[in-house]
């Protein structure tokens, strides 16, 4: 088994060969290790991309905007990645952002859970019938998890979601009664000398 | 009266750093403080008579097991080396995450004689290899298998029976990533199981040229006498792999300097030093003379800093006697300031690592803070301005931003990965192949270039948008930013000059790991020596703390 150190260092190596820069390189050492820690295929998508990225032309996007249409190829999921992570304080605000075309859109995946992280809210993440919650990169919910991420998403939707629950208030009434059974009912003697209890708030 | 922490601009120079020596705050001291009431054991010795095969020994407190795994090979004379590019070695060792099964030993036993080319497992946690000092080795088998006692002046020349070449740690060829086992509070401080490792191998050691002595000669052979095992510690041959970890962990050589920068600081601030503090840190300093006359080396490099140190070091003890008073206030900032006076870079760290010896309650504390978590720093606050960047480099690199790197002798190096070995190397661009590969290790460069490139964007301008632009400057963009919060992060100067001692580097992380006699072989690499005079694991229990210097 490989550790993760070694997964992170190869991959940044190969990227720098792949003619990135460092820093984008370590960029991609950290999301590749993210996408294994995770269970996805990183290496195996990374390795097809950089073989891929030999013959075929892809596009660098590097300001984000609500809706990005590629000119002619699809978007480079690393410079987009980055790009997304950079201007994540920006995108924000603008809540939902669409893109044409994405290649090898696995690899967008750790720079969207990582800015998750920086705004503190979920991203939801979206192409044809595949899904991805990022989790404040604490961890990626996906309907493609034992599948093969395609290779290209077309029509990719990325949601910032607010910050709201997750059940509805019944239930969390419901819950919270329950909860109370662990509570003792103070006597009143035992109030008056609780913290704050005085004679005065006056003074 | 407040003490200020020394400017990370003069302390951070490679010269001052290539003066450092151990202290309390080292890694080696701090592992025996901490595994001093962990059981120790030796669980397994099958060698033959000519003491080679399987050894196993361990440290246990309760349920917590490591257990070091030794393979000792016979290898031809031909084919020691203690170069990287070596494939085979005397002994080779790995530190196994609790207690190897007979499947385990088995699966070891076909890797980790391989080490570069072997693949361990998340079970393994460290790794290493080591080469006899053949002329040691031998003449102590000899004498002991004759019933008597080496002889100490040669054992003193050298120092070891055994000297290692490598030790990995951190995920290197599928050992357990850091994050596996970064929350056992054993082990909460840098380097602790690489430290471990060496240690055991050390008593290894004896055990083994014990049992080869006592099998040449089973009637009249004795065993090396403990008093004389205590004299003998581990050789490192170190070389430039070392060099590139503290340029690559910036947050944690920030933590290594600022503690002892804090140590210091808190010492000096002391306003009345009581009668046994004192008397402790001068018996340190007497004694210690010792470890000065008998630090060997050929390096003319060394040899001119050993002989100036022992000069400094009479002088600052006349200083102790003659002139000044421990009952005046602030007795350890007069010592600071006279060392700043009188002597030189070599001495004054000397002298500062000592200082520590009586103070427990203040260096005991910062141990726990020379570790990193340095993913916490890894994302650029691309939300900030270049105007906000370029304060931070006016501030933390004054006279790096000085640097001309339009003359070649400043940019005369360059650092590289080696295809045949896979480890960092250094070389002339002037001359050898490969520049178009460096490594992103020529910061001062770089930050330079930054610096000018940020001259020429408005200042208002966001990070990200300037990254959309600069994206090969984002290695150092990410680095001003991590050393914006940690002064002690970066060295001052220029790796990649032609004037630069790569071997300062390498003494500076040696310092800090607890070697002791530095021994520059060229500007490249370098023999230490760990552990020498420490307890043996079973003396563990109760031992004298300040014992490198008794």
């Amino acid at each position: 088994m490989k550790s993760l150190s070694e997964i992170e260092t190869t991959s940044k190596r190969a990227s720098r060969a792949s003619g990135y820069s460092w820093g984008i390189s370590e960029e991609v050492g950290k999301s590749i290790r993210l996408l294994e820690m995770f269970s996805f295929k990183g290496i195996k998508n990374l390795n097809e991309y950089f073989k891929d990225k030999k013959d075929k032309k892809f596009e660098n996007l590097n300001l984000i905007d609500e809706n990005n249409e590629c000119l002619e190829f699809s978007y480079c999921p690393i410079i987009l990645g980055v790009s997304f992570l950079d201007q994540i304080k920006n995108l924000e605000k603008i809540k939902t952002v669409n893109f044409s075309k994405i290649a090898y859109p696995l690899l967008f995946l750790p720079f969207l859970s990582r800015s998750s992280e920086v705004i503190g809210k979920k991203i939801f993440f979206k192409f044809e019938k595949n899904e991805f919650l990022l989790n404040i990169n604490v961890n990626i919910a996906t309907n493609l998890l034992n599948e093969n991420c395609p290779n290209v998403a077309t029509n990719a939707e990325v949601k910032i979601l607010e910050n709201n629950d997750n059940f509805m208030e019944q239930d969390w009434k419901s819950l919270y009664q329950l909860s109370e059974k662990t509570f003792v009912e103070e006597t009143e003697s035992l109030k008056k000398g609780a913290a704050g209890a005085g004679l005065t708030d006056n003074d | 009266m407040r003490v200020e922490l020394r400017d990370p601009n003069i302390i951070m120079k490679l010269s001052r750093l290539g003066s450092f020596h151990q202290s309390k705050l080292s890694f080696l001291r701090s592992f025996l403080d901490e595994f001093k009431d962990w059981e120790y054991n030796r669980d397994l010795f099958n060698l033959d008579s000519g003491g080679y095969g399987v050894a196993i020994y361990s440290f246990k407190k309760n349920k917590r097991v490591y257990s070091l795994v030794c393979f000792a090979n016979k290898i031809d004379d031909n084919d020691r080396s203690d170069r990287v590019i070596a494939t085979k070695w005397d002994a080779a060792f790995t530190l196994h995450d609790g207690v190897p099964s007979k499947k385990d030993i088995e699966r070891l036993k076909n890797e980790v004689p391989r080490q570069e080319v072997g693949r361990l497992s998340y079970k393994e946690l460290t790794l290493s290899r080591a080469n006899k000092s053949v002329r040691v080795f031998n003449h102590v088998v000899e004498n002991l298998s004759k019933g008597i006692q080496p002889d100490l002046n040669l054992l003193e020349k050298v120092g070891y029976l055994y000297r290692t070449t490598a030790v990995y740690g951190s995920g290197k060829f599928g050992l357990a990533d850091r994050f596996r086992i970064k929350n056992r509070t054993e082990i909460n401080g840098p380097f602790r199981l690489e430290m471990m490792l060496v240690y055991l191998v050390r008593q290894f050691t004896f055990d083994q040229v014990n049992h080869v002595a006592k099998h040449k000669n089973p009637k009249s052979a004795v065993n090396l006498d403990p008093k004389i095992c205590r004299n003998l510690g581990i050789g490192n041959s170190t070389g430039l792999g070392m060099a590139p970890f503290i340029v690559n962990h910036p947050t944690l050589l920030n933590n290594w300097v600022l503690s002892r920068e804090i140590a210091l600081k808190k010492i000096r601030e002391i306003e009345n030093v009581n009668s046994k503090d004192k008397d402790l840190f001068k018996k340190c300093v007497k004694d210690s003379l010792k470890n000065i006359t008998s630090w060997n080396s050929e390096s003319e490099f060394q040899i001119k800093k050993i002989n100036s140190l022992l000069i400094n070091v009479k002088r600052f003890l006349e200083f102790l006697e003659n002139q000044l008073d421990f009952k005046s206030p602030y007795p350890f900032n007069q010592i600071y300031s006279w060392l700043e006076k009188e002597t030189c870079e070599e001495t004054i760290e000397y002298i500062v690592s000592m200082m520590m010896e009586p103070f427990d309650e203040i260096v005991q504390p910062l141990i726990k803070n020379m570790s990193s978590d340095e993913e916490r720093y890894f994302r650029i606050p691309t939300e900030r301005t270049v105007l906000e960047l370029k304060n931070i480099l006016k501030q933390r690199y004054p006279e790096i931003l000085k640097i001309d790197f339009e003359n070649k002798s400043n940019l005369r190096n360059f650092w590289f990965i080696s295809k045949n070995k896979e480890e960092p190397r250094y070389a002339d661009r002037f001359e050898e192949e490969g520049a178009e590969l460096e490594q992103p290790l020529a910061i001062a460069r770089d930050i330079k270039r930054l610096n000018d490139q940020l001259n020429s964007c408005k200042d208002d301008l966001t990070i990200d948008r300037f990254l959309m632009n600069n994206s090969d400057l984002r290695h150092v963009v990410r680095r001003a930013f991590i050393i914006e919060k940690f002064p002690y992060a970066e060295i001052q100067d220029n790796t990649i000059s032609e004037n630069v001692v790569p071997i300062d580097m390498l003494r500076l992380k040696l310092s800090f790991f607890g070697a002791l006699k530095f021994d520059p072989r060229s500007d490249k690499w370098l023999r230490i020596c760990m552990f020498q005079g420490a307890p043996l694991p079973n003396e563990l229990k109760d031992y004298n703390q300040h014992w490198v210097y008794c």
